[in-house]
């Protein structure tokens, strides 16, 4: 039944594993392009998007491909992010599963929007591609933008759940992924990538085809949604308005309780090398990739340095991070940034060891060896 | 003739022969927050009438603004979208996108349309979205209490020009349906006012023409409904009628600015 010449990979790839590749077109392409095809396979109704680098391959490749000829999903180039991001706020009100990309100061045009989209409880997917700021900044990739996501954005008390993608096949597999965390917690979710993610070329192993939810299924999945009023339910309303200062409370104690439960359910995290590690890095998205480098040329160096990746930004994954202050002599927060996510990192050990922080800003990428560095320097400082 | 021959009871003035005049299902038996004399309220009924003589209840879904019109999904019986401020017709855009067969309109005031969502509101009509926009042309914002709006007139008082509007300072009324009907994706640009039984009719008329054109597909249909605010512009309902009269509809002129047929 299954013959198998390659006997090394073998020793590396379980069973199942093999299979799936071998039965899956391993396809190259950017990150980008592997969030348009993504979106395209798993049922997206409707992407609204502007132009602007590093992202606009999404619209590009989504435009290429003419999806409204096949599974029906809507594309549309808006007049701004605005209007991108209040497209998706329309679209979800109804109940459809749709979806906008950018880039930085594009993402920060669309805060008004997805502040909105939280305080309506709207499921809907954000994509950033990250690039160096403040301002019009750089093209150069960057996570400048953490705080951004996982601290609010926009106005008022409200969580995005935040996935990291750290390759392409990952931008692929978070669409899917995304969608169904925004629907299961009627709650928008943002992929939060970089230049390098969205620009890189990799294999891929596109996600299978899904079809797009049909009315029966939205009217199951979606009560609420603003389809048009039939006879005998009472009318829904997407807003986010209550000036009853009381029933507004009670919203927002509603959306905390979301929140635990998402805290509760859904952080991702990835180890790597850490079971014997004596110094952990925590690195999310292409840091983490350029990290896992680092760990090589470490333990090849004698140092014993393991890695932490978060894979949602938000929920943190704060109790695994406590555990290893434990057993760590001290932890790196390595960011494409001055140090952002290393506050969350020093919330989660709470003082047990020692939390430092290595950036580098503006567009400019770390190389390992710098990585590691840091790490020697960290430890000769003890 | 005697005259309890002819008094009739409240049980003979309610039979259905005599019934001449009926609040629309649709719409809500709810206290509106409309001051007295506000077109808000006639406008509401007639996109409500429109809306059941078309048989579309459940096909419907309205776009409420940001403005005193906020809360026009507390008043008529439909599904809503509440947008930010400015952004209906980018919510309207999508919704009809995603449900070509829904009838998708947008409720909108000055500021809303015609200020903050002016660049949602062009693009919207230059798309040719098949979407009608309901447009409450009063010259001035109403929620926040009477603050300068695009169309307010030049030399008219509000709380954020006290000393009449400057044109100097504040640049001109803004006609934008006078734009938008220049854009090749409108059909249907038209302005009315609802402050006599016959201007109702008109309006009426003209908003259920903006529904069907919707319907078929035909492109955006814009309905400006030049209105009062007695309250903002601080006049009695019947004083405010004649203002209107006299100062907004020279500004901005009835009738139909385009119609495509």
């Amino acid at each position: 039944m299954f013959t198998f010449p390659l006997v090394y990979s073998f020793t590396y790839y379980s069973f199942t594993k093999i299979k799936k590749i071998m039965n899956e077109e391993i396809k190259l392409m950017k990150g980008n392009e592997a969030i348009a095809h993504a979106a395209i396979r798993c049922g997206c109704d409707g992407y609204f998007g502007y132009p602007i680098t590093p992202q606009s391959e999404v619209l590009e490749t989504l435009a290429l491909e003419k999806p409204w000829e096949t599974t029906g999903m809507v594309v549309l180039q808006a007049e701004s992010e605005v209007a991108a991001i209040n497209m998706v706020y329309g679209g979800a009100g109804t109940g459809k599963k749709v979806m906008t990309s950018s880039s930085s100061p594009g993402i920060s045009l669309k805060q008004e929007g997805i502040s909105y989209l939280a305080g309506s409880e709207l499921p809907s997917l954000i994509v950033n591609i990250v690039r160096g700021g403040p301002g019009l900044g750089t093209i150069q990739p960057s996570q400048a933008d953490y705080f951004q996501t996982v601290k609010g954005g926009g106005h008022g008390d409200y969580r995005l759940i935040a996935l990291a993608p750290a390759s392409v096949q990952e931008m692929a597999d978070f669409v899917g992924l995304g969608f169904d965390l925004a629907f299961k917690y009627n709650n928008p979710v943002m992929i939060l990538s970089d230049g390098i993610i969205g620009q890189m070329m990799e294999k891929v192993v596109l996600p299978p085809f899904r079809p797009r939810m049909t009315e029966e299924e939205i009217t199951e999945k979606c009560p609420w949604a603003a389809v048009g009023k039939p006879a005998g339910r009472k009318r829904n309303v997407i807003t986010s308005l209550e000036l009853d200062a009381s029933l507004m409370e009670q919203n927002n104690h509603r959306f905390q309780k979301k929140y635990r439960l998402i805290e509760e359910n859904e952080v991702r995290y990835e180890e790597i090398e850490c079971e014997d590690a004596e110094y952990l890095l925590i690195a999310f998205g292409s840091s983490a990739r350029i990290c896992q480098k680092s760990v090589e040329i470490a333990r090849s160096h004698g140092i014993k340095l393991g890695l932490l990746r978060p894979i949602t930004l938000w929920p943190f994954p704060s109790k695994i991070i406590n555990r290893y202050a434990d057993k760590v002599k001290a932890m790196l927060s390595v960011e494409l940034n001055a140090g952002q996510m290393v506050e969350d990192v020093r919330l989660a050990v709470n003082g047990k060891v020692k939390v430092e922080h290595y950036g580098r800003l503006g567009g400019i990428v770390f190389t390992p060896d710098e990585i590691v560095g840091a790490v020697e320097k960290m430890r000769n400082e003890e | 003739m005697k005259n309890e021959e002819v008094r009739m009871t409240t049980k003979d003035i309610i039979k259905p022969e005599n019934l001449v005049y009926q609040k629309p299902e649709i719409m809500n038996d709810v206290p509106m927050h409309y001051c007295p004399g506000c077109s808000h309220g006639v406008v509401h009924k007639l996109v409500a009438e429109v809306i059941e003589e078309m048989g579309m209840q459940d096909k419907t879904v309205g776009i409420a603004p940001v403005g005193c019109a906020v809360f026009a999904y507390n008043y008529l019986d439909i599904d809503w979208e509440e947008a930010a401020h400015g952004r209906a017709p980018a919510l309207a855009t999508a919704v009809k996108r995603l449900r070509p067969d829904r009838l998708v309109f947008t409720y909108q005031g000055d500021g809303d349309l015609a200020a903050i969502g002016t660049a949602e509101t062009v693009h919207a009509c230059n798309r040719g979205e098949s979407i009608a926009i309901i447009f409450i042309n009063n010259g001035i914002y109403g929620m926040t209490g009477g603050q300068m709006a695009p169309t307010t007139l030049e030399g008219m008082k509000t709380a954020t020009c006290p000393y009449g509007r400057d044109v100097k300072l504040n640049g001109y009324p803004l006609k934008i349906t006078n734009i938008l009907k220049e854009l090749e994706g409108t059909r249907y640009i038209t302005r009315q006012s609802v402050h006599t039984a016959a201007a109702v009719r008109k309006a009426k008329k003209a908003i259920r023409k903006a529904f069907e054109n919707s319907m078929e597909d035909k492109g955006t249909s814009v309905v400006e409904i030049v209105s009062t605010c007695a309250s903002g512009w601080k006049l009695d309902p019947v004083q405010a009628n004649e203002w209107m009269e006299k100062n907004m509809f020279p500004a901005y002129p009835l009738g139909d600015l385009k119609n495509v047929e």
